[in-house]
């Protein structure tokens, strides 16, 4: 099912499918979110925002409104 | 091709910054990039004991198309090969670590033809993690580029480092990462997303030739464990809260003893050049305009360097980019980000540190508000002048177990956090940026410090004020000391005449006599007529032109207010142990009023103006440093002093 990276809670596991065009596409997918790649929420800032993420074996913080441009596949 | 000039470059956080202090280690200088605000570090590196490079660390970068300052610096020294800085040989930091998209930059720099050397950091930590890298297949895949592992912590591979530069030699191979040409996608960004995800899925291809990642994700326990309580809703502010406690309270106690013996050294500097040199303006110049100018920019040396001391170690250990992250959501409504949080709270000790730690806030309009606010949180300077205008004109009383005094204080306090965060709030709206604010940062693991590295930051960051703020203020103390020790002579000699010579020759009289002259002196310098001149501006406030002397005085710092006020009234400046100063100003009478003139409502005036005014011409310099113009200097000068006058007179009328 398709979801909004921000819609993932803690722990939920997902793949990307795709960036929105806008000024933040290609810093996003210069920091590694691409299609195909497999992410995590680790865990979320005591007011609900920015999120942490594991892309692959790092961890990418980025805050709620910039994680809605990710559309992911949820696992 | 002899090779004369190295570049370092490679993603923020991988290690560069360290790699260039093992590769330059002392002889390094930290200058700008002209016409930006982008610190420029370069050093020499010996590679024989003849041969030397010059090496420049360029600001971290994640790909050759800028999104920020930092970043167009970058791109404009790679694209430009005539540029000054171009060198004849990258060297591109890659975290072994993180491998694809470290490469990303490496990719778009091997497609445009450049000269360069792969240096792998934290390459053990990726063997540890069974990320195997063959480092002679990486390199054959690369078309014969050497690769390098590079431990930035013991320094293993550097030598290997230096025999690869000193023996570079250009390779062709026809590896292409992407068909695009980089130079085409400067200004189009989807067709830099496009390329971009070309680019990984040919990295990807080249990777497998030479790498196997463990598929097993990495999970590094002790970096999840802490992150359980360093981000938690409860622990993490209370940890972050005790952590600044923690930093002020070494800073209060540790600073204070080479506070005062700079002080007391240049003190006694002064003295013995006043001896031995013949009398004279000259020796006024040296010992009453230098000397001390000098020693009033060595005397922060103490709070910079322990500040940043701790400052970088927050950062070293990774517990920085936390405190960003449960911060940024807090601050954002005020138009401040993650990263403004601990530039302000530092400004609670001192605000130099503060807007020159301000650097690390990518964004340039975030930047700019977090450093025209940052001089309105309280730092340490004022204490001395609020306590003595409290123990003056506020009832020493209780309310309910609450000593007045300390109320008031806290009260102060709080004003100044509440204002900056209001005036970010309007700032916000004022200042107009083209790039818009994002936060999307890479959270390092948790890791020991790398003391060189801490060692480093502390000495640049020392470096950097005393050379660069420090001719500002050394020219502007020694302009205020003129002003206030010189004055029309013919009236200087009549006043001095006026008063009566020592009744005796007891060391009191004699004293008490150099008291009352040295007041005399003051009242009627260029320094004290432009107080008497501005008093009719200042009188709404509830003051008289001595306060004005003060006022103007304390520009050179906060605290000169308590030693002018003493020499305004000849008195000591000790008013704890000594209670002339504090009795002879409650006895002040304002012979318009008839009234004292430090009464609870001037007091209070006074204390708001202090909370208010941008009297500290030191920070000045440093906003001037770090905005390399006078436009926002000049600026908060200009709203701070507004804003204090304003909320003083207002104060004035409450409680008059």
């Amino acid at each position: 099912m398709s979801k909004k990276l921000s819609q993932l809670s803690p722990g939920e596991g997902a793949s990307v499918k795709s960036i929105d065009a806008g000024p933040l596409q290609a810093k996003l997918i210069e920091m590694g979110l691409y299609q195909g790649k497999e992410v995590k929420v680790l865990f979320r800032a005591p007011l609900g925002d920015p999120i942490a993420i594991d892309v692959e074996g790092y961890t990418l913080s980025l805050r709620k409104s910039e994680a809605q441009l990710v559309l992911v596949e949820a696992n | 091709m002899e090779i004369k000039k190295v570049a370092l470059i490679g993603n923020p956080n991988t290690g560069k910054s360290s790699l260039f202090n093992l590769m330059t280690g002392l002889k390094q200088h930290v200058g700008n990039f002209p016409g930006v605000t982008v610190d420029k570090k370069t050093g020499t590196m010996q590679l024989s004991a003849h041969r030397s490079v010059e090496v420049i660390d360029l600001p971290g970068t994640y790909s050759v198309f800028p999104r920020s300052r930092d970043e167009k610096v970058v791109s404009d020294i790679i694209t430009n090969p005539h540029s000054e800085y171009f060198p004849d040989v990258f060297v591109v930091v890659v975290d072994a670590t993180n491998l694809e998209r470290n490469m990303l930059l490496y990719s778009q720099l091997h497609d445009m033809g450049l000269p360069l050397i792969v240096a792998l950091s934290m390459y053990d930590l990726a063997q540890k993690n069974d990320w195997k890298i063959d480092k002679q297949a990486l390199s054959a895949a690369l078309g014969g580029v050497p690769v390098i592992a590079v431990n930035g912590r013991s320094g293993e591979g550097l030598e290997e480092l230096k025999r690869a530069i000193l023996h570079f030699k250009p390779t062709s191979s026809s590896l292409r990462f992407s068909e695009q040409a980089v130079r085409s996608l400067q200004h189009d960004e989807a067709l830099q997303s496009a390329d971009t995800i070309a680019r990984y899925k040919r990295i990807k291809e080249v990777l497998a030739q030479a790498s196997k990642k463990n598929d097993k994700r990495p999970v590094n326990e002790f970096t999840t464990r802490l992150d359980k309580v360093f981000v938690h809703p409860v622990w993490g502010y209370l940890i972050f809260l005790g952590v600044l406690l923690l930093i002020f309270q070494f800073i209060d106690s540790l600073a204070a003893f080479p506070m005062d013996w700079i002080d007391q050294g240049f003190g006694a500097l002064s003295a013995w050049l006043a001896g031995v040199m013949p009398e004279g303006v000259f020796t006024d110049l040296i010992t009453q305009g230098i000397v001390p100018g000098i020693g009033g920019v060595v005397i922060f040396i103490p709070q910079i360097a322990l500040l940043f001391f701790f400052l970088s170690l927050l950062e070293e250990t990774g517990y920085m980019s936390r405190v960003v992250f449960i911060m940024d959501k807090l601050v954002r409504p005020f138009g401040l980000n993650g990263k403004s949080v601990v530039p302000l709270m530092s400004s609670v000790a001192c605000a130099i540190p503060g807007i020159m730690a301000a650097r690390n806030i990518g964004s340039w309009k975030d930047r700019i508000i977090t450093i025209l606010v940052a001089p309105l949180m309280s730092c340490s300077a004022r204490i001395p002048v609020y306590l003595l205008i409290i123990e003056l004109v506020i009832p020493d009383e209780k309310i309910g177990f609450f000593n007045l005094h300390a109320l008031v204080l806290l009260g102060l306090y709080l004003l100044g956090i509440v204002t900056a965060l209001l005036i970010s709030l309007v700032m916000k709206w004022i200042i107009k940026a083209n790039e818009k604010s994002f936060l999307v940062m890479e959270m390092p693991l948790y890791k020991m410090p790398r003391w060189g590295q801490v060692f480093m930051t502390v000495l640049e960051k020392v470096r950097v004020f005393v050379f660069d703020a420090g001719k500002v203020i050394l020219a502007i103390s020694v302009i205020l000391w003129a002003l206030a020790s010189y004055g029309p002579p013919e009236r200087i000699d009549k006043a001095i005449a006026a008063i009566e010579q020592p009744a005796d020759d007891s060391e009191e009289a004699q004293q008490a006599y150099e008291m009352e002259v040295n007041a005399v002196r003051l009242d009627n310098s260029y320094i004290g007529l432009l107080g008497q001149t501005i008093e009719p501006v200042i009188r709404p406030l509830g003051y008289d032109w001595k306060i004005g002397i003060a006022l103007i005085t304390s520009f050179a710092a906060r605290e000169v207010f308590v030693g002018s006020m003493a020499t305004i009234y000849s008195t000591s400046d000790n008013y704890e142990e000594d209670k002339s100063l504090l009795n002879r100003m409650k006895s002040e009478m304002n012979p318009r009023t008839g009234q004292p003139v430090y009464n609870l409502a001037s007091g209070v005036s006074l204390l708001v103006f202090y909370a208010y005014a941008m009297q500290c011409m030191a920070t000045l310099a440093v906003v001037k440093r770090e905005t390399k113009s006078w436009k926002w200097p000049l600026i908060q000068l200009a709203y701070m002093g507004a804003l204090a006058y304003i909320a003083a007179w207002i104060a004035y009328n409450i409680f008059k």
